[in-house]
């Protein structure tokens, strides 16, 4: 695999055989996600910041901790935003609110 | 903070973050396993708190990368559990440990359905994602009429439908069927129509995913689509949530546009004209902004709108627009931006008309092929693949060449492989090939395929005028300290061949070259070992007069491979040793290697099969690698040998084993073709007898044009045929029987004849003296075709006389033949074709010329017969009934019983339609023993009419079918329905000779999708999208501050 961490000003995008790895870093945490070549990049690319973003709003200046110590909210998040490879929801508040629901709920 | 009271859990993340390398955290984690484990046997003490946290356990473990065989029974039977908390881990841990075929998401299914058809809303997004991430055919077959009512329930929120919009798409691959297309294209159509973007966007999935597999249901959603477009485009009644940075949802946008590129066209004026007003408004209106997240939207929707653009071929202005944009793309810093442009000027290369203004971005490719980002090069390199032809595969290539030294390993077996292939498609002339070959060989002989060497083989082999050129530069390089051992057996190969032709140069007698050669050999592996000793057979069968120094050490090296464990090398140094000794009169067994028939290149077929599995665009890269061999074979034409025996399958004799020993390397077909053509006559080897060359010769004389004796002419060109051998005998008697005698036709006329009926390219006649070449365009009633009279020899072809004999039905004008060709030269004369009326008279070409006294005279057809203007034409139900039933009987319809017709398959008979450009459109007959094809025919009389054809077949007695034929004219009606019965009861025999055979036009097999077996990612990514999750990487642990790495 490329070392992608002195990937600094590099194209987001590696190919890999039939399939590509769009990626994204944040600090130094990396998102990737693989897609085929049906795929348009630049709109995962920023789907990887809107996933970003709705953590941002649901947890506030979130960091790598609370996604770790919160796997099961980032999981909420992403099956709201994903499902079966293809994007359902790309509304911050659609994606949350079931997650709003239940810690209002416990 | 921690995770909603599960303080177990919490604490083990910690300590997992804590660990101080790998082996603290598998000790760890062992650990952790070994506690579940035990809580999780003794059941009865877990509460439904403890089996969700253990279980949220099991997948944090599963996500660090361990193997966990336990714990999924506990996951599943947490669906069943009657509380939201513990139901949702069920269902999320569930869809991550267990994949489709696994056997407990069997227990699951009747839950999950209870859940989908249950009441409660947030159960049903639970289980329709379940079922949309890993449900497999049983869930399909059970499930599907259930989740298609949520998706168009009026009573069911947003939240349900669109989820239920995925969990169909899912069901639809796992098995089609369940969409039941008449219903649900409608249904489909009113999706479209929805407010909610949650809805518009699943279902636009769900759109593709069915277009994809048959658009004509579809088409219904096409002004929908559109009409979703416009609304974005123009922000009209965009709801804020889904405004992305100024830009309504680009992910709606970009999907709205990628299925819009599943209809082929698009025919409704109106719509045509809102879509190009959006795509317009998309190309002019998206500029460079400074804040990323906005610029990356925007471009990703203007790469979508290039995209649609390209696939609907629109007007010149706009498609320069486009290239435009590219241009300025491929030039910019920001390396995402850059990697698409080329990609998508990539893609642009299938549309014809752009290609020269892409050619005037070459420099800046260039430049991005020594980018630092590898996507990035690998992109230039694709783009510099695509876009090279004659006019600049110099430049190109020795780009590539430049660059290989440099370049990193990934990509030096591509490289090499692609300068190649291209220095072999556009050679301008072939020394340069062999140099460039060389070169390659010499900076990356590791990724140098043996078939790029053996073609090289070939190519030196075929052409004289390379032979002592490729000597000379082989013989440069083996003076190299080290070089690779795929140049020793190349250079190995040709010197021992063609090294006689430099004997008298320095340092090239051949006790020189047996020395260098022989300087290698402990350096290189068993499989060039046997290449070598043939070198060494053949430099000592050419000494002459025999050096006894180099005899002796010569055998010498036999006399110790004689022994050799390895079998190859054994027998070859056995036999050598042996024939070696039996002296002069074995000169003719090591001879030079006959020519190889030609046939596409390895490589090129090699870069086809690679690419066809891959996506849509290099299907047409595909094609367009096809139209450009046919290109290079015209290159190769134009540097025939000669010399060549001129037998035809006349069989030889004996020939021993030893000759072909040197192919043995190339492939085992080659070897039997080539064998068939030496005459090899160990016998005789000076003069040989007259009664043997009667012998040989026999046959062919008697028989006259072996074209006539093969197959049964249409009258007109066999009586022809049989008049100018009448005719020729009356004129001169001795000299002209001389003549037919000694100068026959290589290959088979007939056969060749045949063969340019099914394609536009190939050889139409050849001898020793001259090669006929011919080339054509067939545009509706008008044909252009081109003669390439090349003349093979050293000598002059004088007296050159080319008449057309065309029947009444074609109009034909041939350009000026000159009267002398040129040694060596090849002339080309255009020659227009009408076609006035239908008929099967064929045209005849009445050539001759002079070599020294011999006058050559044959007749050869000429391949502007009826099919050639024929235009494939698919027609709809819609279209072939009524035009079926209107042409009612004779003599517009006609029928006829055809017997005797040679038995094939049905799929065989369907493709031999395709090839006479009878498009053969299946459905349409419902019974399976027919068969329906469709043509349109063009002439001056006729313009274009459309014919239709039915075959109906008898499966117990394939030798007789009934033939329909129908078309708006009669003759037509009865030439074409002669035309069609000719090819099925006389096919042309399988070709035997070295002619190029026909290819049976098989359709292009459809590019599959099939999934790269060995692809690592494969089992991570067999669905389009699926999240990664975020990497722990080793420098972060839980003491590190707290680092927000969202930049505000």
């Amino acid at each position: 695999m490329i070392c992608i961490c002195c990937r600094v000003l590099l194209c987001s995008f590696v190919e890999h055989r039939n399939y590509k790895i769009v990626y994204r870093r944040y600090a130094s945490l990396f998102f990737l996600v693989g897609v085929d070549n049906e795929e348009n990049e630049l709109a995962i690319l920023e789907f990887i910041h809107l996933l970003v973003e709705t953590m941002d709003r649901h947890f506030g200046n979130v960091c790598e901790l609370d996604i770790m110590f919160h796997l099961e909210k980032a999981h909420f998040m992403l099956e709201e935003m994903v499902m079966n490879g293809c994007i359902v929801e790309t509304s911050k508040a659609n994606i949350l609110s079931p997650i709003q629901l239940m810690d209002k709920a416990s | 903070m921690a995770l909603s009271g599960m303080r177990g859990l919490s604490v083990f993340i910690s300590d997992i973050r804590n660990c101080q390398n790998k082996e603290l955290e598998r000790l760890r984690v062992d650990k952790e396993l070994g506690n579940i484990r035990t809580r999780f046997k003794n059941e009865k003490a877990s509460t439904p708190y403890e089996k969700k946290k253990y279980v949220w356990k099991i997948l944090y473990i599963y996500m660090l990368g361990y193997d966990v065989d336990f714990g999924h029974m506990e996951a599943v039977s947490l669906i069943s559990a009657p509380k939201y908390p513990e139901k949702q881990v069920g269902y999320i841990v569930t869809s991550c440990l267990l994949n489709e075929n696994h056997d407990f998401l069997r227990l699951a299914i009747n839950t999950v359905r209870n859940d989908i058809i249950g009441r409660n809303e947030t159960f049903q997004c639970l289980a329709l994602t379940l079922v949309g991430n890993i449900g497999g055919r049983e869930f399909a077959e059970s499930l599907a009429p259930d989740v298609q009512k949520l998706l168009i329930s009026s009573s069911c929120r947003p939240l349900v439908r669109k989820k239920a919009a995925l969990c169909l798409l899912r069901l639809y691959r796992k098995n089609p069927d369940v969409v039941n297309v008449d219903g649900w294209s409608d249904r489909m159509a009113q999706l479209l129509d929805e407010r909610d973007f949650g809805i518009l966007t699943s279902s636009m999935s769900l759109l593709v995913a069915l277009l994809s597999n048959n658009h004509e249901a579809y088409w219904s959603c096409l002004p929908k689509c559109v009409k979703v477009l416009e609304r974005l485009a123009r922000n009209q009644d965009v709801p804020q949530e889904y405004t992305y940075y100024g830009i309504p949802s680009p992910w709606l946008q970009v999907k709205t546009m990628r299925a819009l590129q599943y209809f082929p066209t698009i025919e409704d004026p109106n719509t045509r004209r809102s879509l190009f007003e959006v795509l317009q408004r998309i190309l002019m209106g998206t500029d460079v902004v400074k804040n990323v997240n906005k610029n990356n939207a925007s471009h990703a929707v203007l790469f979508e709108a290039l995209a649609l653009v390209m696939h609907l071929d629109a007007e010149k202005e706009m498609m320069s627009q486009c290239v435009a944009l590219l241009g300025k793309f491929i030039a910019v810093r920001e390396p995402n931006i850059r990697y698409l442009g080329l990609e998508n000027m990539t893609r642009m290369l299938m549309v014809t008309d752009v290609q020269d203004i892409i050619k005037r971005h070459q420099a800046q490719i260039i430049t991005s092929l020594k980018d630092p980002d590898i996507s990035i090069r690998r992109r230039a390199l694709d783009l510099l693949y695509g876009m090279c032809d004659v006019s600049n595969a110099k430049d190109i290539v020795e780009e590539i060449l430049q660059y290989l030294s440099s370049a990193d390993f990934a990509m030096r077996e591509e490289l090499s492989l692609k300068a190649a292939i291209l220095a072999e498609k556009f050679a301008p002339d072939l020394s340069w090939y062999v140099d460039v070959i060389l070169q390659l060989i010499d900076k990356a002989g590791d990724f140098v395929s043996d078939d790029i060497w053996f073609r090289v083989v070939q190519f030196v082999t075929n052409n004289e005028d390379l032979q002592t050129y490729a000597a000379v530069k082989v013989r440069e390089y083996v003076d190299k300290p080290a070089i690779h051992e795929t140049m020793v057996k190349l250079s190995a190969y040709i010197l021992g061949e063609y090294s006689h032709l430099l004997a008298r140069r320095p340092g090239c007698s051949p006790k020189e070259i047996f020395n260098i050669i022989h300087e290698k050999l402990p350096t290189v592996s068993t499989s060039t070992i046997p290449i070598l000793l043939s070198t060494y057979a053949k430099i000592l069968m050419h000494t002459q007069p025999p050096d006894p120094e180099l005899q002796n050490q010569i055998w010498a090296v036999f006399g110790k491979y004689e022994s050799c464990i390895d079998a190859e090398i054994q027998q070859r140094a056995v036999e050598y040793h042996a024939l070696s000794r039996k002296g002069a009169a074995l000169m003719d067994i090591f001879a030079e290697m006959p020519k190889f028939p030609e046939r596409q290149s390895a490589l090129i077929r090699k870069a086809e099969d690679s690419e066809a599995d891959t996506a849509e665009q290099s299907a047409i890269k595909l094609r367009a690698a096809q139209q450009q061999t046919s290109n290079a074979l015209v290159v190769t034409d134009q540097h025939p040998a000669n010399g060549t025996p001129p037998v035809g399958q006349l069989s030889l004799v004996k020939v021993p084993s030893v000759s072909n020993v040197d192919q043995n390397t190339t492939e085992q077909g080659v070897t039997q073709a080539n064998g068939a053509l030496t005459i090899v006559d160990p016998q005789p080897p000076s003069t040989p007898s007259a009664d043997l060359l009667g012998d040989l010769l026999g046959p062919l004389a008697i028989e006259g044009h072996p074209s006539a004796a093969v197959q049964p002419e249409p009258n007109l060109a066999s009586g022809l045929e049989g008049g100018s051998n009448a005719a020729a005998d009356a004129l001169a008697i001795a000299p002209v029987e001389e003549q037919s005698n000694i100068v026959q036709p290589i290959g088979d006329i007939a056969e060749r004849f045949h063969a340019l009926c099914l394609k536009d390219s190939g050889v139409l006649y050849e001898d020793p003296y001259i090669q006929i070449g011919i080339k054509a365009e067939w545009r509706a009633q008008h044909g252009r075709l081109v003669l390439f009279l090349g003349n093979k020899n050293i000598a002059p072809l004088v007296s050159v006389q080319a008449l057309i004999l065309p029947p009444s039905h074609l109009k034909m004008e041939l350009s000026l033949v000159p009267g002398t060709i040129p040694p060596r030269a090849q002339v080309q004369c255009p020659l227009e074709v009408i076609n006035l009326r239908p008929s099967r008279d064929v045209a005849v070409l009445d050539f001759s010329y002079k070599f020294g006294t011999h006058v050559v005279n044959p007749k050869l057809r000429l391949p502007a017969v009826l099919n050639k203007f024929l235009q494939p034409i698919q027609v709809s139900p819609e279209e072939f009934f009524p035009q079926w039933r209107s042409l009612s009987g004779p003599p517009l319809k006609l029928q006829e019983v055809v017997r005797g017709v040679r038995p094939m398959p049905l799929v065989e008979m369907a493709n031999l339609f395709n090839g006479f450009r009878l498009t053969v459109c299946p459905g349409l007959d419902p019974n399976p023993n027919n068969m329906v094809a469709s043509t349109t025919f063009y002439s001056e009389n006729t313009r274009a009419m459309l014919c239709l054809v039915r075959i109906e077949t008898d499966p117990a007695d394939r030798t007789q079918l009934r033939m329909t034929v129908a078309s708006g004219d009669p003759a037509l009606t009865s030439e074409l329905k002669e035309f069609i019965k000719e090819q099925l009861v006389s096919i042309p025999v399988p070709s035997r000779a070295p002619a190029p055979v026909p290819p049976p036009a098989q359709p292009v097999s459809p590019p599959t999708a099939t999934s790269d077996p060995g692809a690592i990612l494969a089992g991570l990514l067999a669905e389009r999208l699926i999240f990664i999750p975020p990497c722990f990487t080793d420098g972060m642990r839980a003491g590190d501050p707290k680092i927000n790495f969202l930049k505000k």
